[in-house]
Protein backbone atom coordinates (compact mmCIF):
# COMPACT_ATOMS: atom_id res chain seq x y z
CA UNK A 1 0.00 0.00 0.00
CA UNK A 2 0.96 3.25 -0.78
CA UNK A 3 1.50 5.22 2.48
CA UNK A 4 0.92 9.01 0.84
CA UNK A 5 -2.34 7.85 -0.56
CA UNK A 6 -3.38 5.02 0.42
CA UNK A 7 -4.31 2.88 -2.09
CA UNK A 8 -2.99 -0.61 -2.48
CA UNK A 9 -0.25 -1.02 -5.40
CA UNK A 10 2.48 0.82 -6.06
CA UNK A 11 1.93 1.84 -9.59
CA UNK A 12 5.28 4.42 -9.82
CA UNK A 13 5.10 5.04 -13.79
CA UNK A 14 7.58 8.14 -15.03
CA UNK A 15 4.36 9.14 -16.33
CA UNK A 16 2.20 9.33 -13.27
CA UNK A 17 5.52 10.19 -10.72
CA UNK A 18 4.45 10.38 -7.34
CA UNK A 19 4.72 14.51 -6.10
CA UNK A 20 8.46 15.46 -5.25
CA UNK A 21 10.18 18.52 -5.42
CA UNK A 22 11.71 19.20 -8.72
CA UNK A 23 9.52 16.21 -10.44
CA UNK A 24 6.89 17.04 -12.84
CA UNK A 25 3.61 15.04 -11.61
CA UNK A 26 -0.05 15.36 -12.03
CA UNK A 27 -0.27 13.77 -8.45
CA UNK A 28 -0.43 16.68 -6.85
CA UNK A 29 -4.05 16.37 -5.48
CA UNK A 30 -6.88 13.93 -5.31
CA UNK A 31 -8.86 15.19 -8.39
CA UNK A 32 -6.32 15.96 -10.67
CA UNK A 33 -4.79 12.07 -9.54
CA UNK A 34 -8.17 10.64 -10.79
CA UNK A 35 -8.63 12.76 -13.79
CA UNK A 36 -5.13 11.85 -15.43
CA UNK A 37 -5.87 8.40 -14.65
CA UNK A 38 -9.28 8.75 -16.29
CA UNK A 39 -7.86 10.67 -19.89
CA UNK A 40 -4.77 7.92 -19.79
CA UNK A 41 -7.43 5.41 -19.66
CA UNK A 42 -9.54 7.39 -22.82
CA UNK A 43 -6.75 7.36 -24.34
CA UNK A 44 -5.17 3.81 -23.95
CA UNK A 45 -8.85 2.61 -25.21
CA UNK A 46 -8.11 4.41 -28.48
CA UNK A 47 -5.32 2.08 -29.14
CA UNK A 48 -6.94 -1.33 -27.40
CA UNK A 49 -10.42 -0.77 -29.02
CA UNK A 50 -8.07 -1.45 -33.15
CA UNK A 51 -8.06 -5.18 -31.36
CA UNK A 52 -11.21 -4.97 -29.71
CA UNK A 53 -9.44 -4.75 -26.46
CA UNK A 54 -10.51 -2.46 -23.31
CA UNK A 55 -9.09 -1.77 -19.72
CA UNK A 56 -10.53 -0.29 -17.13
CA UNK A 57 -9.46 1.23 -13.25
CA UNK A 58 -10.44 -1.37 -10.46
CA UNK A 59 -11.38 0.28 -7.28
CA UNK A 60 -8.50 2.87 -8.20
CA UNK A 61 -6.33 0.09 -7.31
CA UNK A 62 -5.40 -2.02 -10.20
CA UNK A 63 -6.16 -2.50 -13.68
CA UNK A 64 -8.71 -4.86 -15.63
CA UNK A 65 -8.31 -5.78 -19.56
CA UNK A 66 -10.38 -7.06 -21.36
CA UNK A 67 -9.51 -9.32 -24.62
CA UNK A 68 -11.49 -9.54 -27.84
CA UNK A 69 -13.32 -12.95 -26.66
CA UNK A 70 -13.91 -12.07 -23.52
CA UNK A 71 -10.60 -12.84 -21.81
CA UNK A 72 -9.43 -10.95 -18.76
CA UNK A 73 -6.60 -10.31 -16.85
CA UNK A 74 -5.81 -8.06 -14.10
CA UNK A 75 -2.68 -6.37 -12.94
CA UNK A 76 -1.71 -3.78 -10.58
CA UNK A 77 0.73 -0.70 -12.38
CA UNK A 78 0.11 0.77 -15.72
CA UNK A 79 3.62 -0.58 -16.55
CA UNK A 80 2.68 -3.69 -17.07
CA UNK A 81 -0.40 -2.40 -19.43
CA UNK A 82 1.72 -3.16 -22.88
CA UNK A 83 3.01 -6.59 -22.00
CA UNK A 84 -0.11 -7.57 -21.01
CA UNK A 85 -1.64 -6.44 -23.34
CA UNK A 86 0.21 -8.26 -26.05
CA UNK A 87 -0.05 -11.61 -24.10
CA UNK A 88 -3.95 -11.21 -24.22
CA UNK A 89 -3.65 -10.42 -27.81
CA UNK A 90 -0.94 -13.21 -28.81
CA UNK A 91 0.36 -10.57 -30.72
CA UNK A 92 2.82 -7.39 -30.19
CA UNK A 93 1.80 -4.25 -30.05
CA UNK A 94 3.87 -1.75 -31.70
CA UNK A 95 3.55 1.93 -31.77
CA UNK A 96 5.77 1.73 -35.19
CA UNK A 97 2.90 -0.67 -36.91
CA UNK A 98 1.93 1.12 -39.84
CA UNK A 99 -1.48 -1.04 -40.03
CA UNK A 100 -1.42 0.43 -36.27
CA UNK A 101 -1.07 3.92 -37.46
CA UNK A 102 -3.55 3.80 -40.45
CA UNK A 103 -6.26 2.57 -38.35
CA UNK A 104 -5.94 5.15 -35.84
CA UNK A 105 -5.38 7.76 -38.27
CA UNK A 106 -8.87 6.84 -39.78
CA UNK A 107 -10.30 6.82 -36.57
CA UNK A 108 -8.90 9.79 -35.42
CA UNK A 109 -7.80 11.84 -38.29
CA UNK B 1 22.41 17.70 1.39
CA UNK B 2 19.18 16.70 3.74
CA UNK B 3 19.22 12.97 4.91
CA UNK B 4 15.91 12.66 3.25
CA UNK B 5 17.57 13.79 -0.35
CA UNK B 6 18.28 10.82 -2.74
CA UNK B 7 21.71 10.29 -2.75
CA UNK B 8 22.85 10.34 -6.36
CA UNK B 9 24.73 7.40 -7.96
CA UNK B 10 27.55 8.05 -10.50
CA UNK B 11 27.57 5.17 -13.14
CA UNK B 12 31.74 5.12 -14.49
CA UNK B 13 31.52 3.36 -17.46
CA UNK B 14 33.31 3.03 -21.15
CA UNK B 15 35.25 0.22 -22.65
CA UNK B 16 38.08 -2.49 -21.61
CA UNK B 17 40.82 0.01 -21.56
CA UNK B 18 39.62 3.08 -22.09
CA UNK B 19 40.75 4.93 -18.50
CA UNK B 20 38.13 4.27 -15.73
CA UNK B 21 40.30 3.86 -12.91
CA UNK B 22 42.70 6.69 -13.84
CA UNK B 23 39.89 8.76 -14.03
CA UNK B 24 38.30 7.64 -11.08
CA UNK B 25 41.72 7.96 -8.93
CA UNK B 26 41.52 11.49 -10.45
CA UNK B 27 38.12 12.23 -9.10
CA UNK B 28 38.94 10.55 -6.13
CA UNK B 29 41.56 13.22 -5.60
CA UNK B 30 39.03 16.02 -6.04
CA UNK B 31 37.65 17.80 -2.54
CA UNK B 32 34.15 17.84 -4.25
CA UNK B 33 34.49 13.77 -3.96
CA UNK B 34 35.28 13.32 -0.51
CA UNK B 35 31.93 12.50 0.54
CA UNK B 36 31.41 10.26 -2.05
CA UNK B 37 31.52 6.67 -1.62
CA UNK B 38 32.76 4.03 -4.42
CA UNK B 39 31.58 0.20 -5.54
CA UNK B 40 34.14 -1.36 -7.85
CA UNK B 41 33.63 -4.32 -10.54
CA UNK B 42 35.86 -6.40 -11.11
CA UNK B 43 35.87 -8.57 -14.22
CA UNK B 44 37.13 -11.99 -13.48
CA UNK B 45 39.32 -13.10 -10.77
CA UNK B 46 41.81 -10.78 -11.03
CA UNK B 47 40.83 -7.68 -9.57
CA UNK B 48 43.13 -5.49 -11.66
CA UNK B 49 41.00 -2.57 -11.17
CA UNK B 50 41.04 -3.07 -7.61
CA UNK B 51 44.57 -2.99 -7.04
CA UNK B 52 45.44 -0.12 -9.61
CA UNK B 53 42.76 1.81 -7.48
CA UNK B 54 44.95 3.38 -4.50
CA UNK B 55 41.99 5.13 -2.14
CA UNK B 56 39.91 1.71 -0.78
CA UNK B 57 38.57 2.21 2.61
CA UNK B 58 35.37 1.27 4.28
CA UNK B 59 33.34 2.71 1.79
CA UNK B 60 34.36 1.51 -1.36
CA UNK B 61 32.95 -2.60 -1.61
CA UNK B 62 34.47 -4.66 -4.23
CA UNK B 63 31.47 -6.67 -5.89
CA UNK B 64 32.57 -10.11 -6.23
CA UNK B 65 31.50 -11.75 -9.38
CA UNK B 66 32.31 -10.54 -13.11
CA UNK B 67 29.99 -8.82 -15.58
CA UNK B 68 27.23 -6.23 -14.23
CA UNK B 69 25.42 -6.97 -17.31
CA UNK B 70 23.62 -10.18 -15.97
CA UNK B 71 24.77 -11.59 -13.23
CA UNK B 72 25.90 -9.10 -10.61
CA UNK B 73 22.78 -6.89 -11.02
CA UNK B 74 21.45 -8.62 -7.59
CA UNK B 75 24.83 -7.67 -6.26
CA UNK B 76 24.26 -4.03 -7.48
CA UNK B 77 21.18 -4.03 -5.29
CA UNK B 78 22.98 -5.80 -2.58
CA UNK B 79 25.74 -3.73 -2.18
CA UNK B 80 23.93 -0.25 -2.37
CA UNK B 81 21.49 -1.97 0.38
CA UNK B 82 24.54 -2.68 2.42
CA UNK B 83 25.97 0.72 1.73
CA UNK B 84 23.15 2.30 2.88
CA UNK B 85 22.47 0.22 6.39
CA UNK B 86 25.84 1.05 6.94
CA UNK B 87 25.47 5.00 6.73
CA UNK B 88 22.32 4.78 8.68
CA UNK B 89 24.01 2.64 11.70
CA UNK B 90 26.94 5.37 11.72
CA UNK B 91 29.14 2.29 10.82
CA UNK B 92 30.60 4.41 7.78
CA UNK B 93 30.68 8.16 7.02
CA UNK B 94 27.05 10.13 5.64
CA UNK B 95 28.43 9.38 2.62
CA UNK B 96 26.89 12.07 -0.23
CA UNK B 97 27.04 10.37 -3.25
CA UNK B 98 27.96 6.87 -4.64
CA UNK B 99 30.35 6.12 -7.76
CA UNK B 100 30.18 3.20 -9.22
CA UNK B 101 32.62 2.06 -11.96
CA UNK B 102 31.43 -0.88 -14.00
CA UNK B 103 33.38 -3.26 -16.22
CA UNK B 104 34.40 -2.90 -19.85
CA UNK B 105 31.71 -4.91 -21.13
CA UNK B 106 28.56 -4.30 -18.76
CA UNK B 107 26.12 -2.64 -20.85
CA UNK B 108 25.01 0.64 -18.63
CA UNK B 109 21.24 -0.48 -18.94
CA UNK B 110 20.88 -2.84 -15.68
CA UNK B 111 22.69 -1.06 -13.59
CA UNK B 112 20.74 2.43 -13.73
CA UNK B 113 17.16 -0.01 -13.69
CA UNK B 114 18.30 -1.75 -10.47
CA UNK B 115 18.83 1.78 -9.27
CA UNK B 116 15.36 2.72 -10.22
CA UNK B 117 12.93 -0.41 -10.09
CA UNK B 118 14.39 -1.60 -6.70
CA UNK B 119 11.76 -1.07 -4.14
CA UNK B 120 14.41 -0.07 -1.35
CA UNK B 121 16.62 1.48 -3.48
CA UNK B 122 14.79 3.52 -5.53
CA UNK B 123 13.56 5.88 -2.39
CA UNK B 124 17.11 6.31 -1.06
CA UNK B 125 18.90 6.42 -4.37
CA UNK B 126 18.71 8.25 -7.66
CA UNK B 127 20.38 7.86 -11.31
CA UNK B 128 23.16 10.78 -11.20
CA UNK B 129 25.17 11.84 -14.41
CA UNK B 130 26.47 8.61 -16.21
CA UNK B 131 29.84 9.30 -17.24
CA UNK B 132 31.54 7.04 -20.39
CA UNK B 133 35.41 6.66 -20.83
CA UNK B 134 36.37 6.95 -24.87
CA UNK B 135 39.90 5.98 -25.86
CA UNK B 136 40.95 8.61 -28.19
CA UNK B 137 43.42 5.88 -29.99
CA UNK B 138 40.98 2.94 -30.30
CA UNK B 139 37.36 4.29 -29.99
CA UNK B 140 36.85 4.45 -33.60
CA UNK B 141 37.66 -0.02 -34.23
CA UNK B 142 35.87 -0.42 -30.26
CA UNK B 143 32.71 1.88 -31.72
CA UNK B 144 32.55 -0.39 -35.18
CA UNK B 145 33.36 -3.60 -33.44
CA UNK B 146 31.62 -3.52 -30.09
CA UNK B 147 28.01 -3.03 -29.42
CA UNK B 148 28.52 -2.55 -25.78
CA UNK B 149 30.86 0.54 -26.51
CA UNK B 150 27.92 2.22 -28.89
CA UNK B 151 25.66 1.34 -25.88
CA UNK B 152 28.29 2.72 -23.02
CA UNK B 153 27.85 5.89 -25.16
CA UNK B 154 24.59 6.46 -26.03
CA UNK B 155 23.78 5.58 -22.48
CA UNK B 156 26.47 8.82 -21.15
CA UNK B 157 25.82 12.14 -19.66
CA UNK B 158 29.29 13.30 -19.83
CA UNK B 159 31.84 11.35 -21.94
CA UNK B 160 35.08 11.73 -21.31
CA UNK B 161 37.85 11.45 -23.72
CA UNK B 162 41.25 9.75 -22.86
CA UNK B 163 44.69 9.33 -23.88
CA UNK B 164 44.39 12.08 -25.68
CA UNK B 165 47.83 13.16 -25.61
CA UNK B 166 48.19 10.14 -27.69
CA UNK B 167 46.68 11.52 -30.94
CA UNK B 168 47.04 14.50 -32.87
CA UNK B 169 44.65 17.22 -32.12
CA UNK B 170 43.13 16.71 -35.56
CA UNK B 171 41.89 12.86 -35.15
CA UNK B 172 40.56 13.80 -31.14
CA UNK B 173 38.71 16.59 -32.83
CA UNK B 174 37.26 13.80 -35.52
CA UNK B 175 36.22 11.50 -33.06
CA UNK B 176 34.66 14.37 -30.80
CA UNK B 177 32.37 15.63 -33.77
CA UNK B 178 31.78 11.66 -34.03
CA UNK B 179 30.69 11.14 -30.70
CA UNK B 180 28.76 14.54 -30.28
CA UNK B 181 27.02 13.10 -32.70
CA UNK B 182 26.05 9.73 -31.87
CA UNK B 183 25.24 10.93 -28.38
CA UNK B 184 24.20 14.77 -29.19
CA UNK B 185 22.25 14.84 -25.31
CA UNK B 186 25.98 14.23 -23.95
CA UNK B 187 28.88 16.61 -22.89
CA UNK B 188 32.23 15.62 -24.55
CA UNK B 189 35.01 16.43 -22.74
CA UNK B 190 38.41 15.84 -22.69
CA UNK B 191 39.47 14.17 -19.36
CA UNK B 192 42.93 15.58 -18.25
CA UNK B 193 41.41 18.98 -18.85
CA UNK B 194 38.43 18.85 -16.74
CA UNK B 195 37.83 19.17 -13.28
CA UNK B 196 36.22 16.35 -11.80
CA UNK B 197 33.54 18.57 -10.58
CA UNK B 198 32.36 19.92 -13.82
CA UNK B 199 32.26 16.47 -14.91
CA UNK B 200 29.58 15.82 -12.34
CA UNK B 201 27.65 18.95 -12.81
CA UNK B 202 24.30 19.06 -14.09
CA UNK B 203 24.02 21.28 -17.60
CA UNK B 204 20.65 22.07 -17.61
CA UNK B 205 21.00 23.64 -21.40
CA UNK B 206 21.80 20.16 -22.36
CA UNK B 207 18.13 18.92 -22.21
CA UNK B 208 18.00 21.50 -25.27
CA UNK B 209 20.30 20.14 -27.47
CA UNK B 210 19.30 19.19 -30.83
CA UNK B 211 21.88 16.73 -33.06
CA UNK B 212 24.52 19.24 -34.47
CA UNK B 213 24.28 19.48 -38.28
CA UNK B 214 25.97 17.09 -39.47
CA UNK B 215 29.21 17.35 -42.39
CA UNK B 216 27.87 15.73 -45.48
CA UNK B 217 31.36 14.31 -45.99
CA UNK B 218 30.96 12.45 -43.26
CA UNK B 219 27.94 11.56 -43.15
CA UNK B 220 26.48 8.63 -45.66
CA UNK B 221 22.60 9.98 -45.22
CA UNK B 222 21.32 12.77 -43.87
CA UNK B 223 17.71 13.56 -44.06
CA UNK B 224 15.55 16.93 -43.48
CA UNK B 225 12.03 16.57 -42.80
CA UNK B 226 11.79 20.50 -43.75
CA UNK B 227 11.46 22.42 -41.24
CA UNK B 228 13.50 21.74 -37.79
CA UNK B 229 15.29 18.85 -37.30
CA UNK B 230 17.29 16.24 -38.63
CA UNK B 231 18.75 12.56 -37.86
CA UNK B 232 21.47 11.36 -39.39
CA UNK B 233 23.67 7.22 -39.17
CA UNK B 234 27.04 7.12 -38.45
CA UNK B 235 29.59 5.72 -41.17
CA UNK B 236 29.59 2.33 -41.16
CA UNK B 237 26.64 1.43 -38.48
CA UNK B 238 22.65 1.66 -37.71
CA UNK B 239 23.08 3.98 -34.66
CA UNK B 240 21.55 6.94 -35.51
CA UNK B 241 21.01 10.16 -33.40
CA UNK B 242 17.72 11.54 -34.12
CA UNK B 243 16.02 14.66 -33.29
CA UNK B 244 12.56 15.22 -33.15
CA UNK B 245 11.40 18.97 -33.00
CA UNK B 246 7.55 19.43 -32.58
CA UNK B 247 6.15 22.52 -33.06
CA UNK B 248 2.52 21.36 -31.47
CA UNK B 249 2.20 21.52 -27.51
CA UNK B 250 2.14 17.81 -26.46
CA UNK B 251 -0.50 16.51 -24.57
CA UNK B 252 1.47 14.91 -21.84
CA UNK B 253 -1.04 11.27 -20.99
CA UNK B 254 -0.61 10.83 -25.23
CA UNK B 255 2.98 11.58 -24.74
CA UNK B 256 3.09 9.11 -21.69
CA UNK B 257 1.40 6.44 -23.37
CA UNK B 258 3.33 6.96 -26.77
CA UNK B 259 6.85 6.46 -25.36
CA UNK B 260 5.52 3.80 -22.95
CA UNK B 261 4.61 1.03 -25.61
CA UNK B 262 7.79 2.48 -27.95
CA UNK B 263 10.44 1.50 -24.99
CA UNK B 264 8.45 -1.41 -24.70
CA UNK B 265 8.60 -3.02 -27.71
CA UNK B 266 11.73 -0.90 -29.07
CA UNK B 267 13.56 -0.36 -25.68
CA UNK B 268 16.36 -2.43 -26.82
CA UNK B 269 17.27 -0.96 -29.65
CA UNK B 270 16.79 3.06 -28.14
CA UNK B 271 20.08 3.66 -26.56
CA UNK B 272 18.84 7.47 -25.04
CA UNK B 273 16.12 9.26 -25.63
CA UNK B 274 16.25 12.73 -23.78
CA UNK B 275 15.15 16.57 -23.99
CA UNK B 276 12.17 18.89 -23.25
CA UNK B 277 8.46 18.91 -24.14
CA UNK B 278 6.31 22.10 -24.05
CA UNK B 279 3.28 20.30 -22.57
CA UNK B 280 0.25 21.53 -23.26
CA UNK B 281 -1.29 23.67 -20.01
CA UNK B 282 2.24 24.18 -18.85
CA UNK B 283 4.47 27.53 -18.32
CA UNK B 284 7.37 25.83 -17.65
CA UNK B 285 9.14 22.60 -19.73
CA UNK B 286 9.34 19.10 -18.95
CA UNK B 287 12.39 17.41 -19.05
CA UNK B 288 12.30 13.61 -20.01
CA UNK B 289 15.12 11.31 -19.91
CA UNK B 290 15.48 7.32 -20.71
CA UNK B 291 17.90 4.91 -21.06
CA UNK B 292 16.56 1.81 -23.23
CA UNK B 293 13.58 0.44 -21.37
CA UNK B 294 13.96 2.95 -17.88
CA UNK B 295 12.46 6.27 -17.96
CA UNK B 296 13.94 8.10 -15.26
CA UNK B 297 11.01 10.59 -13.12
CA UNK B 298 10.45 13.60 -15.20
CA UNK B 299 11.69 17.19 -14.54
CA UNK B 300 9.89 19.94 -14.25
CA UNK B 301 12.39 22.91 -15.45
CA UNK B 302 11.94 26.52 -14.17
CA UNK B 303 12.49 28.07 -17.40
CA UNK B 304 13.16 27.67 -20.99
CA UNK B 305 16.65 27.34 -22.09
CA UNK B 306 16.19 29.49 -24.61
CA UNK B 307 13.23 32.16 -26.28
CA UNK B 308 12.40 29.67 -28.26
CA UNK B 309 9.84 27.28 -27.05
CA UNK B 310 9.15 24.02 -28.57
CA UNK B 311 9.66 20.58 -28.09
CA UNK B 312 12.37 19.27 -28.79
CA UNK B 313 13.67 15.51 -28.23
CA UNK B 314 16.70 12.96 -29.17
CA UNK B 315 16.99 9.69 -29.74
CA UNK B 316 19.94 7.59 -30.13
CA UNK B 317 18.54 4.40 -31.78
CA UNK B 318 19.68 1.31 -33.92
CA UNK B 319 17.50 -0.14 -36.58
CA UNK B 320 14.25 2.23 -36.32
CA UNK B 321 13.25 4.24 -38.89
CA UNK B 322 12.95 7.96 -37.37
CA UNK B 323 10.41 9.09 -39.85
CA UNK B 324 8.09 6.28 -38.61
CA UNK B 325 9.51 7.76 -35.46
CA UNK B 326 7.99 11.17 -36.11
CA UNK B 327 4.64 9.84 -37.76
CA UNK B 328 3.92 7.72 -34.37
CA UNK B 329 4.54 10.16 -32.60
CA UNK B 330 2.07 12.93 -34.37
CA UNK B 331 -0.67 10.27 -34.39
CA UNK B 332 -0.43 9.51 -30.90
CA UNK B 333 -0.42 13.17 -29.91
CA UNK B 334 -3.74 13.41 -31.87
CA UNK B 335 -5.53 10.74 -29.79
CA UNK B 336 -5.69 13.48 -27.24
CA UNK B 337 -7.91 15.11 -28.94
CA UNK B 338 -11.73 13.49 -28.07
CA UNK B 339 -10.24 12.31 -24.54
CA UNK B 340 -11.56 14.73 -22.40
CA UNK B 341 -12.91 12.93 -19.36
CA UNK B 342 -15.07 14.40 -16.53
CA UNK B 343 -13.22 13.37 -13.32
Amino acid sequence: MCSLCGILGCDDHWSSAVERPGVYSRNDSRLSRRREAARRLAIANKVLHTRRMKVEDFHNTSYVLRGATGATTVFDALAHLWPEAEALSGKPFDPLDPALLAALEERHP
Amino acid sequence: MSDRSPIPVNLLTGFLGSGKTTLLQRMLSDPSMAGAAVLINEFGEVGLDHELLDRIDDTVMLMKSGCLCCTVRGEVADSLSDLFSRRARGEIPAFDRVVIESTGLADPFPVLSTIRAHPVLRSHFTVGQVITTVDAVNAGAQIKARDEAVRQIGAADVIALTKTDLCAPTETSALRTRLERLNPAARVLIARDTAPGEMLSEDPSRWTQTAPEPALTETDDLAHDGKRGHHHHDKGLGVVSFSLVIEERIDWTAFGIWLTMLLNRHGDRIFRVKGILDVEGEDRPVAVHGVQHLVHPPVHLSRWPTNERYSRLVFILEGLDPEVIRRSFHVFNRLSNSAQVEA
